[in-house]
């Protein structure tokens, strides 16, 4: 059984920016929903309340970079990129301000439906010039994510897990390199976020049906290594299946796609994510189950490049977590 | 940076250098120089306290956007002098009266006249809308209403680090069509943000023709006074009264200056054009002969040589 963080994010942010001068910590209206509100509480001078006001507030975050600070924004991502999208543009992106945007419920980790889930952040942050992306998959990643963050030399984008996140990894987020988790030589499995664990729950089906993985994990999406993903992608015999919270269009998966085709790499490649539709309201596992985004989808996906079917259901994979719609751990159902 | 003019010769100079540029080139951003000319004048002339120009008095060309890559980048900032503390900070919020902007910076002495000719050049800096890396701007502003939202971020850092200069932004009235106007005076009063300054071009005029038959906003100061900012409305043309709003009591509230300006101010024959103002291009020679004899006699210069 994996280990469960309860509310990683609460007890890094504190521990990272608590007493720095030079580091804000911005709020939207979600503060508890953030987990800054034991932050907002101990450490008030440090705590800018802008309202539900996003555009004033990546503009405010700009200037705030102009005046030397490192404004931490927190809101739940969608609502960081949709509306005021301009003003991340012109105010935090083009002139390379040190803001850090803490986006949280990436993808369909909230049952708040259309609204709520951001399911082409990476897709529009990845064609931000000046603009860096990291994703969180365990709460390791989380507790490192500020440090990460705070370590670039301008905007950088975090796609942040909140509530009760499983621990998966032992060593903090290393900004530009990706995990190696198994080193097989058939096939390539690359997933980022949340799509790292439901992986992780199809190893020992795969290992039986005696196909020998390779799985890496990226926590930074960009900027890239992309001739390691190329080393990686040489030492497997079939291909390459990509498996992310997020619409194929422009995440990982295409990533991935464009990083092999600039390389002429003529081997298979499957996408696995959201395939061009908005997901809807529903927990977790029903939703990752429904848009194929779960472990079995990846089983599917690598049956689909082998061309050949493994006999895996199921009953053959690692249980999935199913988390308390109201739990403590979180502020809101949400 | 203070010299012998008045001010009120500093905004004629700035009309007759636009005037003479929107001849040279068939036209130009005209009725902002009839609006803003004495808003601006009496900026860099008298109001803002700034150093001396860190940039070369004759632009250098554009240096690349930023970027990793792009060490030596820097905005056209330095233009109103280093970035000290005891200094005002200015952001032109709408970019588009970028040619009134550099001609003040001539007007003043900090930029050599040849800026001018640079002009929309390709290669150049000196950008028709206004960019980060033109002379005399910080941030770009070209999309309307984010710079009162930024300088309010600009001011209140400032204020928390204890930096005794203030921070000023130049508006025009068609940004209060956008609500991040609102919600950057309603963040400036919610945190006390006294340090922020705004001078406001009310002249009526947006692109489509006058406000009023675009999108109609109302009463505006009291609009900004209900937001929680403290407003002063005043005749644009009028120093005097300009003076006297900015000393105006403001504590715990941002400053919002509206001066109300006519959009054919010193350059009569621009009613003719009313309301299509934004941006005057001549429709015939015969066109821009008459505006050329009109506005030189209006300006008190002979009329330009513009064939030459």
């Amino acid at each position: 059984m994996v280990d469960m963080v309860s509310r990683p994010y609460a007890t890094a942010f504190e521990k990272f920016a608590g007493g720095n001068p030079d580091i804000l910590c911005l709020s939207a209206d979600l503060t508890s929903s953030c987990e800054i509100d034991g932050f907002r509480d101990r450490y008030p001078d440090q705590f800018v309340s802008m309202g539900m006001a996003e555009q004033n507030m990546l503009s405010f975050a700009g200037g705030l970079g102009l005046a030397g600070f490192r404004p931490f924004i927190h809101t739940f991502g969608v609502f960081m990129y949709r509306r005021p999208y301009d003003q991340l543009m012109a105010s935090i992106a083009y002139p390379r301000r040190k803001v850090r945007l803490m986006g949280f419920l990436p993808g369909v980790t909230t049952p708040g439906g259309m609204t709520h889930q951001s399911i082409e952040d990476i897709s529009v942050m990845r064609s931000i010039p000046n603009m860096s992306i990291l994703e969180t998959g365990d709460a390791t990643e989380v507790e490192s994510i500020c440090e990460a963050a705070d370590s670039i030399d301008g905007p950088v984008w975090c796609r942040v897990l909140r509530g009760s996140v499983p621990r998966l990894f032992d060593t903090p987020i290393k900004v530009g390199e990706m995990r190696v988790l198994s080193e097989g030589t058939d096939i390539l499995v690359v997933t980022s976020g949340i799509s790292t664990e439901e992986a992780l729950r199809a190893r020992s089906a795969l290992a039986q049906a005696g196909l020998s993985i390779r799985h890496i994990h990226l926590h930074t999406i960009k900027p890239f290594d992309h001739k390691q993903l190329l080393d990686h992608i040489g030492s497997v015999k079939h291909g390459v299946v990509t498996l992310e919270n997020h619409v194929t269009e422009g995440g990982i998966g295409s990533l991935v796609a464009e990083t092999m085709a600039d390389a002429g790499i003529g081997k298979r490649l499957i996408r696995l994510g959201l395939k061009d539709t908005y997901a809807h309201g529903g927990s977790r596992p029903y939703l990752m189950r429904y848009y194929g985004l779960d472990a079995l989808a990846l089983v599917r996906g690598i049956e689909r490049l082998m061309e050949q079917e493994f006999g895996i259901s199921e009953d053959d994979l690692d249980a999935t977590r199913v988390d308390d719609v109201h739990s403590l751990v979180k502020a809101e159902a949400l | 940076m203070r010299n012998e003019k008045t001010t009120e010769e500093v905004a004629l100079g700035i009309r007759r250098r636009v005037f003479e540029h929107a001849m040279r080139n068939n036209g130009g951003y005209l009725s902002q120089a009839c609006s803003a000319a004495e808003q601006l004048a009496w900026l860099y002339h008298e109001e803002l306290n700034l150093g001396a120009p860190t940039l070369p008095p004759v632009p250098e060309p554009f240096g690349g956007v930023p970027s990793a890559d792009n060490a030596d980048y820097h905005t056209g900032a330095g233009y109103n002098g280093p970035f000290s503390p005891e200094y005002d900070r200015l952001f032109i919020a709408p970019a588009h009266y970028a040619l009134v902007a550099y001609a003040t910076l001539i007007e003043t002495g900090r930029m050599a006249p040849e800026g001018l000719e640079m002009f929309n050049k390709d290669g150049s800096s000196v950008e028709m809308i206004g960019a980060e890396h033109s002379p005399g701007m910080e941030v770009h502003n070209g999309t309307l209403g984010i710079g009162l939202s930024t300088g309010a971020g600009l001011a209140y850092g400032r204020k928390r680090r204890g930096e005794p200069g203030r921070t000023w932004v130049f508006m025009s009235d068609g940004e209060v069509q956008e609500g991040q106007t609102w919600e950057a005076v309603q963040a400036c009063a919610f945190h006390g943000i006294d340090n922020l300054y705004a001078i406001m071009d009310v002249n009526d005029q947006q692109c489509d023709g006058a406000m009023s038959s675009v999108m109609e906003v109302g009463d505006i100061a009291t609009k900004f006074s209900n937001f929680g900012a403290t407003c002063v409305e005043v005749d644009g043309h009028d120093l005097t009264a300009i003076r006297d709003a900015s000393k105006e009591a403001h504590e715990g509230r941002p400053l919002i200056i509206l001066a109300r300006t006519s959009p054919f101010h010193t350059m009569s024959i621009l009613e003719e054009r009313f309301p299509r103002l934004h941006y005057v291009r001549f429709k015939s020679e015969d066109e821009r002969a008459r505006f050329n004899t009109s506005i030189a006699a209006d300006l008190g210069v002979d009329p330009i040589d513009y064939a030459h």
